[in-house]
């Protein structure tokens, strides 16, 4: 989503939000993502200043004190990586193998022999359209964050096409962008 | 019952490429990223590229070895590739100027402007605001006549400019950095 993004070039308005949006946020932030709940207060407090960064394509960046947290694309409301390292366990996890890094890095989505060959790792159980935490054979931190496209059953049984879709992943514009 | 809160973890970021270090074989400046990391993190360093971390990575590799030679090969260029362009960078970066110049709006007022500061990596907003803040005066990023970003001050700072810059960026060499007069003059001044 962010392999040619430009903060400069997309951002149409960036705005304090108010305490009772926030309050709303952190409300959707929790239901979507049951890992962060015991984060929230250090996440996002209450009466934190969180700023809008309204940009291009339907996308728009959420920042405390400078940093980004989130952005959002339609009603679709992501953890950076940046906070997802800081809070490693607010999302599922999905572990590609080592093969795929080179590919993740360079920002193309993941297909399914990568999330299902030895190195790499799949829940159980796990839904389409989730938001993951995409994790790498051998490393510690998070490689990516990404959607799932079908369910962690399809991906094994059809081992075929895209298993997860990248949303941002180390190195790209977004990761780089500084406020 | 109260649960104890959760701590924000710290993660440390390679000041070369930016990645968790443990992700810098990966970059194509991976060689500047393992003497950073030697430098200035010893025990991470040892961690990652000990011997054993090396095998371990290698037993973790399931291509063949005609393949692991080639995508060495590939690395290896990739790398003298990017070395090259940070070379060429350095050159055009050493070679080019950033120019204060003053120019006159009308008989009392005159606004200073500072061109080039871009090519250094400098964030010119940031710096435009710094630049207000300190000289408490308008400052601000404009477009000059030929479509090249500039930081346009209100008022007449080309020496203090100078020394704020000297202050702010000591990697721009004080050489590059010159005071020009308005064209009306065409008189130019060295740098001080
Ligand atoms: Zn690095």
């Amino acid at each position: 989503m962010f392999k040619k993004f430009s903060l400069q070039e997309t951002l149409s308005g960036q705005n304090p939000v108010k305490s009772s949006v926030v309050r709303g946020i952190r409300t959707k932030l929790c239901t979507s993502y049951p890992g962060i709940e015991p984060h929230i207060d250090l996440i996002l407090p209450k009466k934190s200043n969180l700023v809008q960064l309204k940009c291009k394509d339907h996308i728009t960046l959420f920042a405390v004190d400078n940093e980004i947290v989130f952005f959002q694309h339609f009603d679709l409301l992501v953890p950076t990586l940046t906070l997802l390292h800081s809070f490693p366990d607010i999302l599922p996890r999905v572990q590609v193998d080592r093969g795929a890094i080179k590919f993740v890095l360079s920002g193309a989505n993941i297909m399914c022999p990568g999330l299902t060959s030895p190195g790499a790792w799949l829940p159980e159980e796990l839904a389409e359209d989730v938001v993951v935490a995409v994790m790498a054979e051998g490393k510690e931190t998070a490689l990516a964050v990404g959607v799932t496209k079908m369910t962690a059953k399809e991906m094994r049984e059809v081992n075929k096409g895209i298993g997860v879709d990248l949303l941002q992943y180390l190195g790209d514009p977004l990761w780089k962008t500084q406020l | 019952m109260e649960q104890t809160e959760p701590a924000k973890k710290t993660v440390l970021y390679c000041a070369i490429c930016t990645l968790p270090p443990e992700y810098c074989e990966f970059s194509a400046s991976k060689k500047k990223c393992e003497q950073w990391l030697k430098e200035t993190h010893p025990a991470e360093y040892e961690r990652l590229y000990s011997d054993q971390a090396v095998t371990e990575k290698l037993a973790m590799t399931t291509l063949s070895e005609d393949k692991v030679a080639k995508e060495a090969a590939k690395m290896e260029k990739a790398v003298s590739k990017e070395e090259a362009r940070m070379a060429r960078e350095l050159e055009k970066k050493m070679a080019s100027k950033v120019l204060i110049k003053r120019v006159e709006r009308n008989k009392r007022k005159c606004v200073t402007s500072v061109f080039g500061l871009d090519v250094f990596g400098v964030d010119l907003k940031k710096t435009a605001k710094a630049f207000a803040n300190h000289f408490a005066c308008g400052g601000s990023v404009s477009k000059n006549p030929q479509g090249l970003d500039e930081i346009v001050v209100q008022g007449d700072f080309s020496e203090e400019i100078m020394e704020l810059i000297h202050k702010l960026h000591p990697e721009i060499p004080k050489e590059n950095i010159a005071i020009v007069e308005d064209e009306k003059k065409s008189k130019k001044k060295p740098a001080a």
